[in-house]
Formats: C-alpha cells, structure tokens, sequence
C-alpha cells in the first residue's frame, strides 16, 4: 500500500483539497470542524483521508466547540487544525483568544466568503482580514498567510503549522473562495521534502518542578509539555504566572501580555513573507494578497507595458505586517495601490506606515476582481499629481 | 486528657496543591466537599496520577482545576466539554475528568453537553449544582427553580430549570446519577465507578451556595441546606425521571440514586483496516 500520509506527485485539485493535503503532509492528524460553504470540501477531505493515516477527524455541534477541540488535541501532544468560513470564524474568536493566552499551537483555516453575518455564502470575500488581527478581545498578536493559488494553499498550510509549533500559537490560513474553489496543478513533494518545524519540549524529567509559562530562551517561546507526561501542569485562561497560577497583579498582567506580544512583533522577520515584483524601479507600488494578487500581478505587468512604472507588492503574510518593508519601498515611491475584495482594511494599514498617498482598488465581494479596475487605477494614479512621473 | 497529634501530612495533600490555598469557596460552599470525593476516588483507582487530567470550564467550580495536583486545564466559558474531547481523542489513555458547574455545562456549554452525551465521548463528568451563578454574586441560571430570588430575578425566577438527570439520560450519556454533598460516600463511590465505565457519564451533585442562592431563598446557610438535603431526599434510581425536578423551597422529595447505567458503544474516530 502507498504511503497514505503524503500524496506524492502532481495533482490537479481545489484549494480546499489542497489545504487538507496540505495538513496531512504536515502531520496534521486530529481534525475538527463544523461545515461551512466554502469551507466544507477540507472537511469532506480530511474525513476520508483521515481515517488512513490513523488521524481524528470529528464533527463537532458548531465552531465554538471545534475551536476549542483542536486546543485539547493539541495539548495532548497532535498537530491540530479547523477550517471554517466568516460566520462560523466569528465564533472561533473565543477560543483562538484561549489558544492565544495557553499558547496552544493550531491551525486555523477561514476561506473567506462575503460577509457581514451570512452574506454570500457561495461567493468569495477577504473581509475577515481585521477580524484575523484584532477580532478576540484583549492585546495580542497573529500570524495569518493568504494564499493565492491551491498550490501555495498547500504549502502555507504546512507552513502554518510550523509557525504555530515554533511560536506557540494559533496561525491563520487566510484564503477565500476563489482560491479555495479553484482546480489547478498541485505538486506535492516526498515526505523528507516537507519542512517540519518542532515544538520546543520540556527538557527537564516530569519529577522536577516544570514551570509551563517560563520562557527562558530570546524567542520568548516557553517550552510546551503534554497533558498526561507527569509535569503536574496547570493551564488557565485566566491571567497566570509562570507555573501556570493565576496571578491577577497588574504588573504580572502587563509582563504576561507583554510578552505574549512580544513573542510574535520580536520574531516577525521569522514570520513575514512577501513576494515582490518590479519593485526595483517603482514608482507606483501595487499591493494585494490573496485571489486578488493574481489581478493586479496582470495589472502591474500591463501597467509597465504601458510605460507606467508599477511594482507589485504580494502580502502572504497579512499578520505580521511587512511594515519596515513598505516603509522601505516608501522611500522611492509617489504612490501606492492597495486591490482588495473589502472595503479598504488592508489599505488602512498600508496608509499607517507611508505618507504617500494611497488608493484604494475595492470591492464588497461575490466575485474575482478582475485586474481591469487595478490598472484603471494605476493609470489615474500615474497622471495624477500624487503620481510624480509624468 | 487527649493530646494534640500534629501530622505533618494529609493522606490528599499529593493531590492539592497547597500552595494555591487558601481557596476562593465561601464558607458553607459545597464544592469543596465533591472535591475531596473526586481525589479519593483518584488515588482508589489505581490509575497513575499522571493519567488523571481535569478540566473545568469558569465558575466557582472551575477552580478545581486549578486545585488539583494533576494535569489541568481552565478553560473558557462552556467550553471545557469540547476541550476536554479533543484531549480525550488525541490521546485516550488519558482519564479526562470535566469537573464543572451547572452554569458552566449546561447553560453556555449546553449544547455541547448534550452533543458529547449523544457522541457518548468517553469523558467523565462531575457536575455541582448550586441553583445560580455563585462567581458573579448570585444570579439565576438554568437550574434555579422558577419562583426563586436571585440579584437578577428580584421579582423571583420566571423560567423553568432544567431536571439535569432526565436531559442527559435523554441526550444518550451512559451513566447518570445525582447526589447531594451529604452522600459523600457515594459520590465517590460513583466517580471510582465511572472510571472504569466506558463512555459519556454525568454525575451531579447538589451543592450549597448560602452566599449566591441561599441568602435570597432563606436558606441562610451551608448546614441549613445539608439539613434540608437530609430530611428530604429519597434515594430512588427508578423514580420516573419527570420527578427529577428540584424545587428546594417546596416540602417534597429530592430524589437521588444512579438513574441510568446503560452499555452503549463509546464514540470512537473512524479506523480503516490495514490503515498505515
């Protein structure tokens, strides 16, 4: 019989399809989920897949439960993972709030449709990217990747898992609908191929005192210890100390948040992931992630047949923010363009960290942008004042 | 004469954590009592300690986790059921206790209560009922009988409770029974019993809360409510599950007893043959 863990070889599958094999090449083997369009096909997926490779899928009674299911799996010592979409997301800021504060490492995967509340359940969206950053309550970092093709969904999604051991933490697989509906060539590689990150382990024996919150190391990352190896761990939501006590002080609740931050902001350059395009001689700078970045690459590439001197900034990673990037590419820049499927959320960051000005390409949702309106706009923006080259 | 004999250990110290005492109960709270009958009937087990993991979710009686000396987990609101199955399934070797209030399981966590009770997860659940929500001063919940007074039903509760018993049982769970914290020998009789009884089990156990529930029910105290829970409780397993209800300020039977014990097939992920 093959070896069911890893489909070696080429493949011609949708994005979801891509994210569950994703998953499993990267040892993912405890899956819960609640069906949710366009979600669902990771979940049809993985309850056939894992079954062969002696892996849980579960279907639980909504979002609130597989959230806080794959943090069980995890701390009994399985890579974990959920997938979803906006609504059933918004139910799954309760928990990835708790997987913040125990340091959990999970996947958590929203293939975004449009939204508020139940809004185009078949249709694509990338609305829910402030939501990734700031939706549970309380201070804390993220780390979120947007894919633009089932092949980079398959590779982000064992990047994601990596992250999330490396860093304790929840990671975020932002894709949407077009991405997660669409067919094309999927390479997986051989299992050895596979980058495999590990969890930091305890290296003191269960019979000394364990302090599960002690992170001793530059990267802040405490190491995690598994339920059931002896340890006498205790792991609360509430406000802890390093053993893991509550400790509800002000001065320990600033130190505990501080470095739950820290933890992620002094590790970005670990983190980020960009792709650049033409950047060397822009003057005009498009940015975009997702679906959407394969519009306006087209629309760049035009743009410059045109004479117009774009480049093309691609976010795959939406959460941390390339923020000294883009301050770096500001120094030569007049303009920048942010094509989006929102209402202009990541344009709002991008405007936090240049003074140049920065146009919007937007729209709502419920289908792929196509790059016409990018390159519309790059144009307007290129005679006008703002745009400096002409 | 007598002579004072100062012991420098407690048979249950190896299982407490002493240095979280002193504890945040009230006087007269019963949670302490089922605490006490769960870490009995963890070193009766014979399970390795480092098997035993609890997990609670918020309340007064999520705080056991907090107390155990054993692998634990506090988790969200409602949410320890889901949590706890996660852990069950990644690795069932483990003993996974949810130890919770009512409040907690049944309220925001009743859907997942009843879920896990119909998947019969293999998960062991301790639940104290105290009639109200006791962390946040006394308000009322699912369990509080209708007519009762609380700081949020001033003019007396307009809903009716939950019989907890007769959910479960409906729900699918494998073992249901209902103590009070006079019946300490048989709550842990009964948490040692579910140990070694695959599947869902649900214990409950009636528990005073003199400051959040008693105060406004003139039951002014913990020893008032024992006494009440020995005058008139009636251990019956066949009582018809519809008396199940509770209404503590009427002169009528609480029943107790184990009201299911049933084998049924304990939820198990898919397993293909030959699998690799």
């Amino acid at each position: 019989m093959a070896d069911r863990r890893i489909l070696t070889g080429q493949h011609f599958m949708n994005g979801d399809h891509a994210c569950a094999e994703g998953a499993l090449a990267a040892g993912c083997r405890f899956f819960a989920g609640y069906p949710i369009t366009p979600s669902t096909e990771v979940a049809e997926r993985l309850s056939l897949r894992m079954p062969e490779v002696e892996g849980v899928y579960i279907q639980m009674e909504d979002e609130l439960a597989s959230m806080a299911a794959i943090l069980g799996a995890s701390s009994a010592g399985l890579r974990s993972m959920t997938a979803t979409s906006g609504p059933g997301f918004s139910l799954m800021m309760e928990n990835i709030g708790l997987g913040v504060m125990m340091e959990i490492p999970c996947v958590v995967v929203n293939i975004q449709r449009g939204s508020p509340s139940t809004g185009l359940p078949t249709a694509p969206g990338q609305s829910d990217v402030m939501q990734a950053r700031w939706g549970s309550h309380g201070d804390y970092e993220i780390v979120a990747y947007a894919p633009e093709s089932p092949q980079e969904i398959f590779d982000l999604t064992v990047h994601c898992f990596n992250v999330a051991d490396r860093y304790r933490t929840p990671a975020l697989l932002m894709s949407d609908e077009v991405v997660g509906h669409m067919v094309e060539r999927v390479i997986i590689p051989t299992l050895d191929e596979i980058p495999i990150w590990e969890r930091k382990r305890p290296s003191k024996s269960p019979n000394g005192p364990f302090k599960p919150f002690e992170a001793l190391d530059p990267d802040l990352v405490p190491p995690m210890a598994y339920a059931g190896e002896g340890h006498h761990i205790h792991i609360s939501g509430l406000t802890h100390d390093e053993r893991g006590y509550p400790d509800l002080t002000p001065e320990n609740h600033h130190r505990l948040v501080t470095r739950l931050v820290n933890k992620i902001n002094k590790n970005a350059d670990d983190l980020i992931k960009t792709e650049e395009q033409y950047l060397d001689d822009a003057r005009i700078v498009v940015i975009s992630f997702g679906a959407t970045a394969r519009s306006a690459r087209r629309a760049v590439v035009e743009a410059r047949q045109e004479g117009i001197p774009a480049g093309f900034l691609r976010l795959i990673s939406l959460w941390p923010f390339p923020e000294s990037l883009i301050r770096e590419i500001a120094r030569d820049a007049d303009a920048f363009v942010v094509a989006e499927m929102n209402l202009g959320q990541m344009a709002h960051e991008v405007q936090r960290h240049v003074s140049q000005p920065v146009e919007g390409v937007f729209h709502a949702g419920g289908a792929m942008m196509r790059p016409g309106p990018i390159l519309e706009t790059i144009r307007e923006v290129s005679t006008s004042d703002n745009g400096r080259t002409r | 004469m007598t002579t004072a004999v100062l012991v420098k250990e407690h048979p249950l110290d190896r299982l407490i954590r002493d240095d979280r005492m002193p504890h945040i109960w009230c006087p007269g709270c019963g949670i302490g009592i089922v605490m006490r009958c769960f870490a009995k009937a963890i070193l009766e087990s014979g399970i390795p300690e480092a098997n035993h993991i609890v997990v609670s979710g918020i309340g007064c009686t999520g705080r056991v986790a907090g107390y155990m000396d054993l692998d634990s987990y506090h988790t969200t609101h409602g949410r320890p059921i889901p949590f706890a199955t996660g852990l069950k399934l990644a690795n069932p070797d483990l003993m996974v206790t949810v130890f919770s209030g009512d409040g907690d399981l049944s309220a925001i966590g009743g859907n997942h209560l009843i879920h896990a009770a119909r998947r019969n997860v293999d998960l062991k659940i301790v639940c104290v009922n105290n009639f109200n929500y006791g962390m946040t001063g006394g308000q009322f919940g699912p369990t509080t009988p209708c007519g009762a007074r609380s700081t949020t039903s001033p003019y007396g509760n307009a809903e009716q409770p939950f019989n907890l018993p007769y959910l479960l049982a409906a729900a699918g769970a494998s073992f249901v029974s209902r103590w009070t914290t006079i019946h300490i020998r048989q709550i842990q009789e009964d948490i040692l019993f579910t140990f070694n009884k695959p599947g869902f089990t649900f214990i409950e156990v009636l528990a005073p809360c003199p400051i959040g529930f008693g105060k406004s029910n003139n039951i002014p105290d913990g020893v008032t409510e024992m006494k009440l829970y020995r005058e008139r409780c009636v251990v019956d397993p066949n009582v018809a599950m519809a008396d199940l209800e509770i209404d503590l300020r009427e002169e009528r039977p609480i029943y107790v007893g184990r009201m299911v014990d049933r084998d049924l097939t304990p939820y198990r992920p898919v397993r293909l043959e030959g699998a690799s």
